[in-house]
């Protein structure tokens, strides 16, 4: 029997928190969740710097790469099982896909991506082509399987229904982190009816579409998604604890390019500070290093990193107000010069912040052929874009939702020294003059 | 600080508003890969590389009163048309230079179609490969629109012509 073909003699059954069971019967996908590339997103968290705002919010890459593919194999398996629409030959791939598509994440991905320039999607891709166990475990199926499952991932594979099971308006990745991340943050939002969506899915063509009559608990997904972007992802405390982790990086960064002696060598970063990393240095990394650096810094000569070390480490994390800038971006200039009269660095301490920087996104039907949007399926057999037909949808994807912050450390504000300048500092952010 | 939505309203104004949303998203991405320093984070999708990056800095710029956008509803769909108003001027203008190095790059991209750039767009997404390769990948994730030989040529070509301007 071929190794693609090989079943595990019995059935393994991970407990899950979202999914009740997450089945396992293929050995390719045995092998590959024990491999140590997968093993390594156990040490990622899956939403970064939010556990300093939800303390539950610890869970992993790990839990939910398992849960996409498990979401996954119930569709493949039970859904689209002997649609004539479907080609039953994606199985594999689109298993493997579905539990490796965040294969590349870092530590703190999004902040780390920012400061050192580095792709994610470049790293799952190398990870997947290069000298690693999972490409051993993936070649085994096929010399060109390696290649077929980056593709998918890419979105650049050949079969389209393929790449929307796992990258798409409503696919198996946002269904399962909405799931998950209301789960573990302990929020009431984030929750609908997934059987129900799944049930009513179709592939159709090159894409996947949803039976119309099915659009009520579509609704519910698009409210879910709004509901946890306003409410967790975009939360403004976390986001200022984005903004200290990122400036900590930054300013390790700026120290190291001007020759500045760390007391504890910097081992696991001096290939990013110098641009010369690999995908060994990149997989050497992750959270626990991350932090143990962090804690290392706060004992650091340099003032910024100590302090942003020790903001970060033990959560004295910075105070925001709202921000306008269509009417205050001169005033941010103005406030800019102000802290530097306060002796207080504006680069690292003053802080702008908008959704735009964030790596979450709303149900937006966009323009056409701008994104592909989610489809209903009418009993007329005609496609119709979803919120041509939902009122809930149409209403609240067609208004424009913005947030500005901007960030700083109020209680080197309120210090003694250079007091006036502070006071006018402190008087211009409490006006919202800026 | 907000130097990236800056950029943004410098490349609308210098090609004196654009049409359409997946024309703006297509031009930014070729400037991109061309090494003008744009920010925003590109992924492939169905119709080749997009940003959400920009499609929500766009709506901020829009929420700032920096860039006007009108919709023309087409029936099945809407069409986004931007352009930049007087305080958007006037930010861009605040926040310093141009990273265009020649604003003949803005309108000579506005000048094609959105069926052209997203060619181009597309066989940029795959520059690492060989240009035969380029090509055979281009066919399989756009077989549908059926890019003829004249049309692949002109768009590397543009390409070319593109590089000259940087």
């Amino acid at each position: 029997m071929s190794y693609a073909a090989q079943k595990l003699a019995e059935e393994k059954v991970f407990k899950d928190p979202v999914h009740r069971y997450i089945h396992v019967r293929d050995q390719v996908i045995w092998d590959l969740i024990n491999s140590r590339e997968v093993q390594r997103l156990r040490r990622i968290k899956q939403l970064g710097t939010s556990y300093l705002v939800f303390h539950g919010a610890e869970h992993s890459r790990f839990n939910h790469s398992l849960g996409v593919y498990e979401i996954v194999r119930r569709i493949v398996d039970d859904i689209f099982h002997e649609r004539p629409a479907w080609d039953e030959s994606e199985r594999l791939v689109v298993l493997c896909a579905a539990l490796l598509h965040d294969l590349g994440h870092g530590p703190f991905s999004h902040s780390f991506e920012k400061v050192f320039h580095v792709d994610h999607e470049e790293f799952t891709r190398e990870i997947l082509l290069g000298d690693t166990e999972v490409n051993g475990i993936l070649l085994k199926v096929a010399a060109d399987f390696p290649k077929k499952v980056a593709e998918v991932i890419a979105k650049t594979y050949p079969n389209k229904q393929v790449v929307s099971l796992i990258s798409s308006q409503i696919d198996a990745d946002r269904m399962d982190y909405l799931q998950r991340d209301a789960y573990y943050t302990g929020v009431s939002y984030g929750h609908f009816d997934m059987e129900r969506i799944l049930r009513v899915m179709r592939p159709v063509e090159d894409q996947v579409v949803i039976k119309s009559s099915g659009m009520h608990a579509v609704e519910d997904y698009i409210m879910s998604r709004y509901q946890m972007y306003w409410q967790v992802y975009f939360h403004p405390v976390a986001r200022s604890a984005e903004v200290i982790l990122r400036k900590i990086l930054q300013r390790a960064k700026e120290l190291s390019e001007s020759g500045y002696k760390f007391e504890q060598p910097p081992t696991h970063f001096m290939a990013f500070f110098n641009r010369s990393f690999n995908l060994k240095d990149y997989l050497a990394l992750d959270e626990g290093v991350l932090m143990t650096y962090f804690q290392l810094w706060m004992t650091e000569r340099d003032p910024i990193l100590s302090d942003l070390s020790d903001r970060f480490v033990n959560r004295r994390l910075f105070q925001y107000v709202d921000f306008d800038p269509g009417k205050d971006y001169r005033k941010l200039g103005e406030l800019s010069q102000l802290f530097r009269k306060a002796g207080i660095d504006p680069d690292y301490y003053l802080i702008d912040d908008s959704t735009s920087d964030l790596p979450y996104d709303f149900y937006r039907p966009g323009e056409e052929e701008e994104r592909l949007p989610i489809h209903l399926l009418m009993p007329t057999n005609e496609i119709k874009e979803l919120s041509r037909s939902s009122q809930i949808v149409d209403a609240i994807s067609g208004k424009r939702r913005t947030d500005y912050k901007l960030y700083f450390p109020a209680e080197l504000l309120i210090d003694g020294k250079k007091k006036a300048v502070k006071q006018q500092i402190l008087q211009m952010l409490r006006e919202g003059g800026v | 600080m907000l130097q990236e939505h800056a950029k943004i309203v410098d490349f609308i104004s210098l090609a004196e508003g654009v049409t359409g949303r997946k024309k703006l998203q297509k031009m930014i991405y070729i400037l991109k890969k061309m090494g003008v320093p744009f920010q925003e984070k590109y992924e492939f999708h169905i119709y080749g590389p997009y940003s959400e990056e920009l499609t929500a800095r766009i709506e901020e710029l829009c929420d700032m009163g920096f860039l006007s956008e009108k919709l023309e509803d087409k029936g099945s769909y809407v069409q986004y048309n931007y352009s930049v108003t007087a305080e958007g001027v006037e930010f861009r203008d605040a926040l310093g230079k141009s990273v265009l190095a020649n604003s003949l790059q803005a309108t000579k991209l506005n000048e094609k179609s959105s069926r052209f750039l997203e060619l181009t767009a597309t066989l940029l997404y795959f520059d690492h490969l060989e240009r035969s390769e380029q090509i055979e990948k281009l066919h399989i994730v756009k077989g549908k629109l059926n890019f003829t030989e004249e049309e692949i040529s002109q768009a590397f070509e543009f390409i070319e012509e593109l590089a000259v301007l940087m």
